[in-house]
């Protein structure tokens, strides 16, 4: 999130326009910005500081409190849209590093989120973790705290590898936190980055193989993307380092592919992989939830939210928070939303995210719910080798729906070009 | 005293003027050896224009022609000037610099009796310059050598006042040396003038024969035509006819140019002026037909009348296909004042519908489509220009192909091109380049003189087509510029021509085909080709671009396919900035035109047609 989009005012009192009221029955989640990490890996634009870049006035410590004042205000808004009684369906802690704060801290603030809206009795509570900040201990803690499920961020197993990216973690460390993670109770994920430069195939095949060897339920990988504005941003653009280069990506995403197939993990979205698939009980719902379009808020500096609506004109409204800690902190002690700014899609908006998001995962995209006109290009992404026939035809024996083949989800973005 | 006094003014009134009074002239000269700025200095200084009223190049119209600094519309001024105790009327009659109107050169000297040869005293004479002197001289013109910019530090008046003296027969001594910018020696200049230039010749009392030097379309006067009487006179609202169609027109005013237009009572034999007839197309007023009048008409025009002819052809297209109507209509309207641009709708399978375009030369090419662009606000693709083909089928049918596209596919016994008779001008350190550059350009030296010690005229035999590709620019680059060309046309030659098809996936695209020797089929494949590699964006599958000749398929590239178009991570908070990304992708599509299957930038089609475009000549 190197910067915000643009959009309108949100008001100070964090109201929602006055359509979504009463609108719909989705399912709600709660999405909870721990902005805060030892070190700012090279290849990073996420919204997070270290100690030192964050200076007085938004400490570590009173972070669970400001965030916990959000999670009121929030409670309040939806109530204001009569949308304040649905049980939370997951909670994802994410960052930055959330780790970095006591495991009390994030139980705490999970306490906050049970009290306004209450969990529904399945819920997935999920935290990301650096393999660096976590302890038996810790992970226990946060079971019985109530968290299920814990997502580290291996990006690899090869030290050079690691080195370039930054982080700092001993990737022998990685089957160690995973055994204690499932000891612990804890549904376990990692999470892996290809196509750093000077990883070679072999290396990539190795932290597949690593990552499999420590028998999680579920992988991500992701392919690095260099974003400007970030220190390896810099590093490409000062020619130190190559840019990653896309068909090499392409040949790490099939060796991915490939190799947690055999190994009995099923890919349900683009860069996700679980044993059991989508509906099976490790994907992760949360992530689920923001690519089917259901409610979401995001307590946290930078934090997106989302509530779907129904008027005539518009099809949801989604807001971000100001994206620094200090002022963050500011506008809620002084009782205001700390909302910078949200925009009000129209239908064609939310059409074009709808075919975005679910044409990513392993389910597909109805074609019931698709113009004429896609429609048609269906059939000639079909021939193109994109998407799978028999979904399309409904030759499986379901609906008929966009289903990406592997070459298709390779070129996702294409195809949702064609089909909007 | 310069300008007569109204005494002796009366004796120089139009209409009224004795044909021994009168001085017709033009000025040859190379672009920006100060042409204008000498037109200047003489409109001042015979009082024709006040200095404060002077603007910088007062003749030059156009916009484009004032910021190229060259004039595309002769005009012809009527200044008075006093030798002793006589007053004379000296017309100005201003020439089209450039060799693609050649043939309006021609006609504007036919108007006169002598020519000023105005040579840049830095730079000496140029190539154009050279062919437009010896077109004065075939036309009998004195001609009065002059160097300008004498002012200027790195003049060399000794050393070119040698070279014009040589090509002149005059003593070196004898050759006026101006500037101007100063004013100096213009006096004198209009002095000789008067005392070397004929005096016209004519019968007042036969028909009327005037010859149109120049036609020029004004928005609110209609066609303005520029004129020399040679026999007779002209007067107001008579009916005139034009001996080529035997058209007929009102005359609804007559006049001189002086600067500004002056409504006459008529003009008589030797003088300079204009008509307005109330004709809107300059086509029904052309240059080199001759005037005469329906009551008492002339049998016998003057000679030297032809029809303007393109040699040069290139596809303009409108990069917004919902441009052609607006296209179309700007066609319309330069064709007002543009008695050589013709055009006729075409369709091309790459760039839509758009016109085939014929043109005198690349200058007139450039001219036009940046007054399109310019005046119209039109973005375009210009396809590389060509030039005019006959070719001859086993079938004994001929086919004269203007478009690459149209070439034949059956059996060819023949094909001809147009060539040309180029006078390249280069010092004499480049010869042996100049002579390279030529040889690989299919040239054949037909002779070389030396002007000076360091100067060297070349003469060859080109074709058309080879100086239409980039071969100005070539020969600028290969001389340091000091190099310069002009060629006419002077027929046709067989030769050994082949059609190149550029195919993207087996598919055709007509723009980028070309009509190139045998020999250069290859290079032209290959170039092709790689830049087009360059210039297309992977696609989802792997594009061939092939170039062949028929079916032979001559050199070939591959796009690889893109593997990968998707972004890795699609969260909560990517969720906007993905659907603008995206947004913005399909924005850029519409940009794009769809070859087969294959989707091609517009930019892509600009770049690679440009660059081969390029072969203007005399652009500095």
């Amino acid at each position: 999130m190197p910067q915000l989009p643009e959009g309108v005012p949100v008001p100070d009192d964090g109201a929602l326009p006055a359509w979504v009221v009463g609108s719909h029955p989705t399912r709600f989640g709660v999405y909870v910005h721990v902005p805060f990490c030892s070190v700012r890996c090279g290849y990073c634009d996420f919204n997070t500081y270290t100690a030192s870049e964050l200076g007085g006035g938004a400490s570590q410590h009173s972070y669970a409190t400001t965030a916990l004042s959000e999670v009121t205000l929030a409670r309040r808004v939806l109530d204001d849209a009569g949308l304040g009684e649905r049980p939370v369906s997951t909670v994802f802690f994410g960052g930055g590093t959330p780790t970095m704060l006591p495991a009390s801290d994030l139980v705490r603030i999970l306490g906050g989120v049970r009290d306004a809206w209450g969990l529904a009795d399945d819920a997935e509570v999920t935290t990301e973790a650096n393999p660096d900040s976590v302890t038996p201990q810790s992970l226990a803690e946060l079971r019985a705290g109530g968290f299920t499920r814990v997502s580290f961020g291996m990006q690899s197993a090869v030290p050079h590898v690691l080195a370039t990216l930054d982080r700092t973690h001993d990737p022998l460390r990685i089957p160690d936190v995973v055994r204690w993670a499932r000891d612990a109770g804890l549904d376990v994920s990692l999470d892996l980055i290809y196509g750093t430069p000077g990883e070679t195939l072999d290396d990539w095949r190795a932290s597949l193989e690593a990552a499999i060897a420590t028998d999680v339920d579920h992988v991500s990988a992701y392919a690095l993307v260099v974003e400007p504005g970030t220190k390896m941003g810099a590093q490409v653009k000062r020619g130190l380092l190559p840019l990653p280069d896309e068909d090499d990506q392409a040949t790490k995403y099939e060796l991915a592919d490939a190799l947690l197939a055999a190994a009995g993990y099923e890919w349900y979205e683009v860069s996700n992989w679980a044993r059991g698939g989508i509906e099976g009980p490790h994907a992760c719902r949360h992530n689920l939830a923001y690519w089917r379009g259901d409610d979401w808020w995001g307590v946290g500096p930078g934090a997106h939210s989302y509530v779907a609506g129904a008027h005539p004109e518009h099809a949801g409204v989604r807001w971000w928070n100001v994206k620094h800690p200090r002022r963050y902190a500011a506008l809620l002690e002084d009782g205001r939303s700390p909302g910078a700014a949200r925009e009000l899609l129209t239908h064609e908006d939310g059409e074009l995210e709808r075919v975005m998001l679910q044409v990513r995962l392993s389910e597909g995209l109805p074609l019931d719910a698709l113009t004429p006109s896609a429609r048609t290009a269906v059939a000639t992404l079909v021939g193109q080798g994109l998407l799978d026939g028999r979904a399309a035809l409904g030759a499986d024996g379901r609906d008929r729906r966009a289903l990406l083949t592997l070459r298709g989800r390779l070129l996702a973005d294409a195809v949702v070009r064609a089909l909007t | 005293m310069p300008i007569p006094g109204p005494a002796l003014r009366a004796r120089i009134e139009p209409n009224a003027t004795a044909p021994e009074l009168i001085r017709n002239f033009c000025i040859i000269a190379h672009i920006d050896h100060g042409k204008s700025t000498l037109a200047d200095r003489m409109l001042q200084l015979t009082g024709v224009v006040e200095a404060r009223a002077m603007r910088a190049q007062y003749l030059d119209r156009m916009d484009i022609e004032r910021e190229r600094g060259i004039t595309i519309k002769s005009q012809a001024v009527r200044m008075p000037w006093q030798v002793d105790e006589t007053p004379y009327a000296l017309n100005m009659i201003d020439t089209p610099g450039h060799v693609d109107f050649t043939y309006e050169v021609s006609r504007s000297l036919a108007a006169c009796e002598g020519a000023v040869l105005l040579v840049d005293a830095a730079q000496g004479i140029e190539a154009q310059t050279l062919a437009n002197l010896y077109l004065a001289m075939e036309n009998d013109l004195e001609i009065i050598p002059v160097l300008n910019k004498i002012d200027l530090p790195a003049a060399q008046p000794e050393k070119y006042a040698e070279e014009i003296g040589n090509l002149v027969g005059v003593d070196p001594d004898d050759v006026l040396r101006v500037s101007g910018k100063t004013g100096v020696g213009v006096e004198e200049l209009l002095d000789r003038i008067v005392a070397k230039i004929p005096a016209p010749v004519g019968n007042p009392d036969a028909s009327a024969r005037a010859m149109i030097f120049d036609s020029v379309y004004d928005i609110y006067r209609g066609v303005v035509t520029y004129v020399r009487v040679v026999d007779g006179n002209l007067n107001p609202r008579e009916r005139i006819a034009m001996m080529s169609t035997g058209a007929t027109h009102e005359l609804l005013e007559i006049g001189v140019i002086s600067p500004e237009p002056n409504p006459t009572k008529g003009i008589g034999v030797g003088e300079v002026g204009y008509l307005i007839t109330g004709v809107k197309d300059v086509r029904q007023s052309k240059v080199g037909d001759t005037v005469t009048t329906q009551v008492k008409p002339a049998t016998e025009a003057l000679g030297g009348y032809e029809d303007p002819k393109p040699m040069v052809f290139s596809g303009l297209y409108p990069i917004d296909g919902s441009d052609y109507p607006a296209l179309r209509d700007a066609l319309d309207k330069l064709k007002l004042n543009d008695a050589a641009l013709n055009y006729e709708p075409e369709t091309s399978v790459a760039l839509g519908f758009g016109f085939r375009v014929g043109f005198l030369g690349l200058l007139h090419l450039e001219i036009v489509r940046e007054r399109l662009e310019r005046e119209f606000n039109l973005d375009l693709i210009s396809t590389a220009p060509n030039v005019i083909y006959d070719v001859d089928l086993e079938d004994r049918t001929t086919v004269v192909v203007t478009n690459p596209s149209e070439f034949p596919s059956g059996k060819i016994r023949e094909v001809r091109e147009p060539v040309v008779r180029a006078t390249i001008l280069t010092p004499s350190e480049f010869v042996g380049t100049v002579m390279g550059l030529c040889t690989e350009r299919r040239g054949s030296l037909l002779g070389m003189d030396y002007l000076s010690e360091d100067r060297v005229e070349l003469r060859y035999t080109l074709p058309l087509a080879e100086i239409v590709f980039d071969f100005f620019d070539q020969l600028k680059s290969r001389t340091r510029g000091y190099a310069s060309l002009d060629y006419e046309t002077t027929g046709d030659q067989a030769a050994d021509l082949v059609k190149v098809d550029i195919l993207l996936q087996g598919d055709k695209v007509d723009a980028f085909s070309a009509i190139v020797h045998k020999d250069k089929a290859y290079d032209y494949g290959v170039r092709m080709t790689e830049k087009l590699k360059e210039l297309i964006p992977r696609q989802q599958f792997e594009v061939p671009i092939q170039a062949a000749v028929g079916a032979r398929v001559i050199a070939r590239e591959t796009i690889r396919a893109m593997r990968k178009d998707v972004l890795a991570k699609c969260y909560g908070g990517d969720i906007s900035r993905k659907r603008k990304l995206l947004e913005k992708q399909k924005e850029g599509k519409k940009r794009m035109k769809t070859i087969g299957s294959v989707e091609v930038p517009k930019d892509a089609f600009i770049a690679a047609l440009s660059s081969d475009a390029s072969g203007g000549k005399d652009k500095k």
